[in-house]
């Protein structure tokens, strides 16, 4: 009997001699106001909860296509001039001019989004509902970047005051200044310098900006004038991307052209989407905002010609221009082209600087510009300097896209796939609550209020991040949601396992609580961990699926740290300060007979000797030394 | 349940005590056959990879009533190229061919919904691109090499590096054995696998990493005492985190056993069947690996080092010349040993149960009931008395 109490006295010592005195303290901490750590968890939860179901939003987390069907394509970009990584700014370009056609075919929720950067970057198109195979196609086409000699321009519906007005485009790109050099070039091929233009920075030609201000003249659009035809294909007819929607092309500026021309309509869905376009050929086509509509020449200079392109600061007026230089070759063709435009009357005498088969900016030109050196100018605002100089720059360095993978889903596969995710969720989570209950009885009850706690948290999270980031939840992330449910459990397991542990070595629950705590939480952090990182690691270095798998573990991670932390510790700390968990009843988890150890020892009164061994030699000469020591040092 | 709660403490004191460290050769060996057939089938017969991988064209059509020869005659008629047509689920059938481009794969989907009898809009149509897969395997390789880097470092940082090293060698193992049973099984392997071996990552981690922490825990200071040696330290360790072990392990695995169900049962194929049967096989290797691998390498690599190895020539001093005592007192031998063990425990051995362990080296197994009352009072107990 001494023997034995000398030992209990002994394992208490152990207590402090174990967890030395820093990790001492911290139980109390952890333990010491366990019931406002729950009550900060449930104002937490309660904020969230009313964020999450705020009335008028959306309740349900954001579906990817694979759960209410769609297609989803994924591009490869690479550099269509052979090598070479790609730039950020270039993605974004690409990214944009994807998105245009993509919203230009009029798809409600249509997404694009880039993953990774670099050479390893891709574009993702999501498109929900029912499939439109003409998207498809167009999206892979590789933009191109040309410069073409106006022939036509028509205002539409747009009241139109010729000549002075200060540019009736309302594309942005190049508002015009009302330049004197316009009114005075009309009609008659004036070379002259034009004064207000001529301040390029290479001080080598006039550069002549301005745009649009010039008279409607359909008349003007006959025969196609004195544009270089290098076209001499007879056999191609006026192709048109679909339903005379532009940008549309012909070889030959016939009449069947111009009454193509003719039956545009730039307002209609579908007519801005842009689309890909031969240089060779004539286009007919639109402003890129849709205000106005274009009857062009074959490209006099492509976009490929482009060296350089950059906003600047005006040298003489107000507001931004946009630099850019040609490369030899380029400077060449720029020199020509630019030359024979300014002996045109207005319109002919401006050229279009066409994206993707859209007219992005329309500058007149009132001298030849040598040197391939040019400067746009016309008021811009930054912005629109620098958004049109990343037009010339990108543009002209077109990247072309591989269709890596495209997946069709419908929605009632879409439908099955969610209730199966729902299904799985559910079976899982009844399957380890059962799992937690048989084992750890009152215990298993506080696992599985906890994994509701992460499972709210989870869901409302999802929510929220489908609101404000754009979260999409995909099957791979309900699979890994899912999957969160063990990890998020196993917390609960470390810590129970460790509970137990310290009450076989004879603590008390209390002390059994915290000290275990303690223990658990390193565990749990480590494991924790290891987990966030593998999450971290998927998610910035894969695509698709992969990717939506990586973020709900990451985030499952998260959640399950701050429930341990936040919910079951100190729900278990309350509990075990209560008479009915710490009875040592069967129901609790934590009855002697359930633990062992010394706690059944001290229940029953007895240790629990095993048949053989005779008492005698386990009164040990240790522990009868010990406890004589212990005996004196209570005295 | 008294029964296991017995169970689960005489793994804790140690009464019950498999030696897994010390039998290690027999596990190595249980492995080593594994690694070996994994091999073998991974270079014999290869991966079976979906069309993710090669590039090609799938093409799902539900709730159809047609037989996999009607699909397959629609197939050929729409042109594809030895087209596979498979039955998945109950009323799915699945149709695989050559790369399409997205104009040629509308006109199969409409010639097959014309012969199936199905609406075209619920065909589920996948393209991928020749180039692509090798582009997601190099991207799931990268991020594989990243992570073990990266947990290599932290667990080298929290543990030490040679733990880490245990723990990756564990990792691979798992890895390699999963592979391996996808190789010799003929499963396919889609994306949807690669995301569940690269979960098993932090699974077989989890594991380790528990069991890591307890012999972290256990051998804190050995080296001030001569009691014990490392791989007894480690063993009692493992032993004591069995049943945390299992436990975590069987939480884990039912979820992931639910997703299989229902993934086999009620859609037949796909992202929830590849995802969860690659992480069903990686997690019942990772329990197996951080049990019977992971622990005795650590070990294993810890005993080489001198100051263990110093440590173990000291207990094996020790005890040698403690049986030569017990034999001169004509006492029982094992009594003798657990009493003189108890008095001298160091500091660093935290449970009066390690010195139990001691005598685990002349008996390994040691499943019956033994003599409660060697707890033991440490010199660091009694100085902070």
């Amino acid at each position: 009997m001494r023997a034995r109490q000398s030992r209990q006295r002994a394992s208490q010592g152990g207590l402090r001699g174990r967890t030395g005195d820093t990790t001492v303290a911290a139980p109390t901490q952890a333990g010491g106001r366990p019931g406002r750590t729950l009550a900060i968890l449930g104002l937490l939860t309660l904020a969230l909860m009313v964020w999450t179901f705020w009335p008028g939003q959306q309740h349900t987390p954001k579906l990817g296509l694979d759960l209410r069907g769609g297609t989803q394509v994924i591009l490869t970009p690479t550099s269509a001039t052979g090598g070479g990584a790609i730039t950020d700014d270039q993605l974004k370009q690409t990214v944009e001019i994807i998105r245009q056609r993509v919203d230009g075919f009029g798809v409600a929720e249509a997404e694009v989004t880039t993953q990774g950067s670099g050479s390893s970057a891709t574009i993702v198109v999501s498109i929900p509902g029912a499939t439109n195979e003409k998207v498809l196609e167009t999206l892979s086409t590789t933009a191109k970047l040309d410069f073409r000699p106006v022939i036509t321009v028509d205002y539409g519906s747009q009241a139109v005051t010729p000549t002075q007005s200060p540019s009736p485009s309302a594309s942005g790109w190049s508002t015009a200044s009302p330049s004197p050099s316009a009114s005075a070039s009309a009609g008659s091929g004036s070379a002259s310098p034009s004064p207000s233009a001529s301040a390029s920075a290479s001080g080598q030609g006039a550069p002549v900006p301005n745009a649009d201000s010039a008279s409607p003249s359909p008349s003007a659009s006959a025969s196609g004038s004195a544009s270089p035809s290098p076209s001499a294909s007879a056999s191609g007819g006026v192709t048109t991307a679909e339903g005379g929607l532009p940008p549309i092309q012909s070889p030959k500026n016939d009449a069947a052209f111009q009454k193509a021309f003719t039956d545009i309509d730039c307002s209609e869905t579908g007519a801005l989407k842009g689309g890909p376009t031969d240089p060779k050929l004539y286009l007919a086509t639109c402003s890129v905002d849709g205000g106005l509509k274009y009857l062009l020449d074959p490209a006099a200079v492509e976009g490929t010609e482009i060296s350089s392109a950059s906003a600047t600061l005006a040298q003489q007026g107000v507001g931004w221009e946009v630099q850019l230089s040609f490369t030899p070759e380029g400077a060449q063709q720029f020199a020509e082209v630019t030359g024979k435009l300014a002996q045109q009357p207005s319109p002919q005498n401006q050229f279009a600087i066409t994206l993707d088969g859209l007219v992005q900016s329309s500058p007149y030109v009132s001298s030849a510009i040598l040197g391939g050196n040019a400067t746009i100018s016309g008021s811009f605002t930054a912005e629109e300097a620098k958004a049109l100089a990343n037009v010339l720059k990108y543009g002209s360095l077109p990247v072309s896209l591989e269709v890596s993978q495209v997946e069709q889903l419908s929605p009632t596969l879409g439908e099955d796939q969610l209730r199966a995710g729902i299904l799985a969720g559910a079976l899982g989570l009844l399957l380890v609550v059962l799992w937690l209950l048989f084992y750890y009885r009152a215990l298993g009850l506080v696992a599985t209020a906890s994994l509701v706690v992460a499972a709210l948290w989870t869901y409302c999270l999802l929510v929220v991040l489908g609101r404000t980031i754009g979260y999409t939840l995909s099957l791979a992330g309900v699979a890994g949601a899912i999957v969160a449910i063990g990890i998020t459990a196993d917390s609960f397991v470390v810590y129970f396992e460790r509970l137990r542990d310290e009450l076989r070595d004879g603590r008390t629950y209390r002390q059994a609580g915290d000290i275990g705590w303690v223990r658990a939480r390193r565990t749990i952090l480590a494991a924790d961990f290891v987990s966030m990182l593998a999450a971290v690691v998927l998610y910035f270095l894969s695509v698709g699926s992969v990717r939506g798998f990586a973020f709900t573990l990451g985030l499952t991670t998260l959640v399950d740290v701050l429930v341990a932390f936040a919910f079951t510790r100190p729900l278990v700390a309350v509990l075990l300060r209560t008479k009915a968990m710490t009875s040592g009843k069967m129901w609790t988890g934590l009855s002697p007979d359930h633990v062992g150890g010394k706690m059944l020892e001290r229940a029953t009164g007895s240790v629990v000797v095993p048949d053989d061994d005779a008492p005698a030699p386990r009164q040990t000469l240790a522990a009868a030394r010990a406890a004589a020591r212990d005996a004196e040092k209570e005295i | 349940m008294s029964r296991l709660g017995t169970i689960a403490h005489q793994l804790y004191s140690g009464e019950v005590s498999y030696d897994f460290v010390g039998k290690r050769r027999r596990w190595y060996a249980v492995s080593a056959v594994f690694l070996v057939l994994a091999l073998v089938g991974l270079l014999g017969r290869g991966l079976n990879t979906g069309i993710e991988f090669q590039g090609g064209s799938e093409f799902v059509v539900p709730n159809t009533t047609a037989t996999v020869e009607q699909a397959r005659t629609s197939a050929e008629a729409a042109g594809l190229t030895d087209p596979v047509v498979t039955q998945v689920g109950g009323d799915t059938i699945r149709i695989q061919s050559t790369p399409l481009t997205p104009a040629e794969s509308a006109e199969v989907t409409a010639q097959l919904a014309d012969d199936l009898g199905v609406p075209s809009s619920t065909i589920g149509v996948q393209l991928v691109g020749p180039s692509w897969g090798a582009d997601i395997t190099q991207r799931a390789l990268q991020g594989l090499v990243a992570f073990l880097v990266l947990v290599t470092i932290f667990l080298a940082f929290y543990f030490e590096w040679r733990l880490a090293v245990a723990a990756l060698i564990a990792l691979l193992h798992d890895l390699l054995i999963t592979i391996g049973i996808y190789a010799l099984t003929g499963f396919e392997v889609t994306p949807a696998t690669v995301i569940g071996v690269l979960t098993i990552l932090g699974f077989s981690l989890y594991d380790t990493v528990v069991v890591f922490d307890k012999v972290k825990e256990n051998t804190r200071g050995i080296t001030a005492s001569n009691r014990v040696t490392y791989s007894e330290a480690a063993n009692l360790a493992l032993n004591q985190t069995l049943v945390r072990s299992i436990n975590t392990s069987i939480v884990a695995l039912l979820p992931v056993a639910a997703i299989l169900i229902i993934g086999v049962g009620l859609l037949g194929a796909g992202t929830l069947k590849d995802l969860s049967l690659a992480l069903f096989i990686g997690t019942a290797a990772g329990t197996y690996s951080s049990i019977f691998i992971a622990t005795p390498v650590a070990a294993q690599l810890q005993e080489r080092r001198p100051e263990m190895k110093a440590l173990a020539a000291r207990v094996a001093a020790r005890r040698s010349g403690q049986e030569g005592r017990a034999r001169r007192k004509g006492s029982s031998s094992a009594g003798a040993t657990t009493t003189l063990v108890a008095d001298e425990i160091g500091d660093g051995a935290e449970h009066g149960t390690i010195a139990e362990q001691m005598s685990g080296t002349a008996a390994p197994v040691q499943s019956g009931p033994r003599a409660q009352p060697k707890r033991n009072q440490t010199r660091s107990q009694r100085k902070k008395r």
